[in-house]
């Protein structure tokens, strides 16, 4: 299976279509949703399929709830199975975090501690989502808001176990990284050092909103605004180490116009080619 | 034996629903922070539905609609992460809400909404050519509908109130219903929303079982003057109807 190109992207809205449409050089790849894209037929698919016959394509799920403690949905697995076989994604990625009780789906990434059991059944459940859509996926590290005194395994240990067991790829929400950091006291730079960043194979980039709480702030990974400075620091850091990689910005709230969100592409374009000269070098 | 991580995630939710924190969270700030995760369910939940009812939210109110929609998945969390499969008893959740007794149509709107969504992501179908439509013998035209295509009875006038809360429409007096709502996707996406008669709806539902002859004859069972072309041209022209081969 091919990867996405290291080059920035962007999460795909329908309201941009029309001026992605005529944007000469829009960017390099786009990321939407999986489960927005379910339904039979429509505008949803006439507009992917148009996207795909242009650009590299990411297929993003947030339904799987690969964290829950019930197995994976049989169903929806193979609702994304049929999915990844229409569009013959570039990627596809889902999180480490459950967002399904049962049989209820609560539509939000929740956390769980990271122990020798959950770490035992997030491989099985990564192994199974591989197997039924027949491709390596790729693990996206959360924004937290929480810590559990039961976590007995760092978070980047827990990824790179997931990784290693299972051979799924990583993906670097920066963002999250920067929000988890903050929230828990934490550098955000001696976590960049402690992510494994030769399994990363995507980054996403987006914006926070900032709390207060008496501890300090309280920062609330909520996609509705630009990508803040110290995330794009951390984000030049991963890159100068790494060298260029697929880079997604996100921004699903407060949808602002095309060229804003273009710019903020063109910004981690910036980025992708100063590292890319320096590797070449 | 329900494991320990089972036992976490069915606390976590309890904590959700607001009961008590789940264990291993603790400290001053804990219940700041998870309320971080009861806003994000909530909200997130919450403009999923108000993304489905647009218009039963611009009748009741944003702040009315958040609380509708706590109210609702309390008792009708979704089924599936495919958001756009939800709120399909929204309907029966708002006909049987006391306080919005005096608003007997709110339902029908809901209703409406609902079925516009399913219009919205229906399977795709190629329109018949509109010259077969002029040239068929309609004794031996059959004829199919889009997948889109519903046809929706409702209680009182739900049309009329669902149409009069549309950008640039202007309110007035709801009529009397009850009305029939057509519900279809035509060929630039859009979900237009029609009010029917008894026959044209009878047409409709005919339609696809026989004859193109045989469904008007079923409307006129239902209106002995009924005029198959005003429904026909609609139909036509929103790319409705799709082919079946002629009886030999």
């Amino acid at each position: 299976m091919s990867r996405l190109p290291a080059t920035p992207g962007v999460g795909f809205k329908p309201q941009h279509f029309a001026a992605i449409r005529q944007d000469a050089r829009p960017v390099g790849f786009f990321e939407v949703h999986a489960e927005n894209y379910l339904g039979a037929g429509g505008l949803p698919h006439a507009q992917l399929t148009a996207l795909r016959a242009d650009f590299p394509l990411s297929l993003h799920g947030v339904g799987l709830s690969i964290g829950s403690p019930h197995g994976l949905d049989r169903d929806h697995l193979a609702r994304l199975r049929a999915l990844c076989d229409r569009y013959q994604p570039d990627s596809f990625s889902e999180h480490l975090a459950w967002s399904s009780h049962g049989a209820e789906y609560l539509n939000d990434l929740l956390p769980l501690p990271y122990t020798p059991q959950t770490l035992a059944l997030i491989i099985d459940h990564v192994d199974q989502v591989q197997t039924a859509l027949a491709r390596p996926i790729l693990l996206e590290n959360p924004a937290t808001y929480l810590l559990f005194q039961q976590s007995e395994i760092p978070e980047t240990q827990f990824l790179q176990a997931i990784a290693q067991a299972t051979g799924c790829g990583l993906l670097l929400d920066v963002n999250n990284l920067y929000v988890s950091a903050v929230n828990h006291r934490r550098d955000p730079w001696a976590w960049l050092d402690a992510f494994p960043l030769d399994l990363v194979q995507e980054i996403h980039l987006g914006g926070h909103a900032t709390e207060d709480l008496p501890s300090g702030p309280l920062l609330i990974d909520d996609h509705g605004s630009a990508v803040a400075d110290p995330v794009w620091a951390l984000y030049a850091e991963a890159i100068a180490r790494q060298g260029p990689l697929a880079t997604l910005v996100e921004w699903d709230n407060d949808l602002p116009d095309w060229p804003i969100l273009a710019a903020e592409a063109a910004r981690a374009d910036a980025i992708l080619r100063h590292a890319g000269l320096a590797h070449a070098v | 034996m329900p494991s320990e991580h089972a036992h976490f995630i069915t606390a976590f939710d309890v904590a959700l629903r607001g009961g008590p924190l789940p264990p291993g969270v603790t400290g001053p700030e804990a219940e700041r922070r998870f309320a971080v995760y009861r806003n994000n369910v909530a909200v997130g939940l919450s403009a999923a539905l108000a993304q489905r009812f647009p218009v039963i939210r611009r009748l009741v109110g944003a702040d009315y609609f958040a609380a509708l929609a706590a109210s609702f998945v309390a008792t009708d969390r979704p089924r599936s992460p495919v958001m756009a499969e939800w709120g399909a008893g929204f309907a029966a959740f708002l006909a049987g809400f006391p306080p919005l007794a005096a608003w007997p149509w709110m339902a029908d709107v809901a209703r409406i909404e609902h079925a516009r969504g399913l219009a919205f992501h229906a399977a795709d179908a190629v329109p018949v050519r509109p010259d077969r439509l002029t040239r068929a013998d309609p004794d031996l035209l059959r004829l199919g509908l889009h997948p889109s295509v519903i046809v929706l009875p409702l209680h009182h006038a739900g049309v009329a109130v669902w149409a009069m809360n549309q950008p640039g429409a202007t309110p007035g007096p709801v009529p009397a219903g009850p009305q029939i709502a057509l519900i279809l996707r035509d060929p630039s996406w859009g979900v237009p929303v029609t009010a029917i008669s008894p026959a044209d709806a009878a047409m409709i539902a005919a339609l696809t079982a026989g004859t193109l002859t045989q469904a008007a004859r079923a409307a006129r069972a239902v209106q002995a003057d009924h005029d198959p072309q005003p429904l026909l041209l609609h139909l036509m022209r929103s790319g409705s109807l799709t082919d079946q081969e002629t009886v030999p």
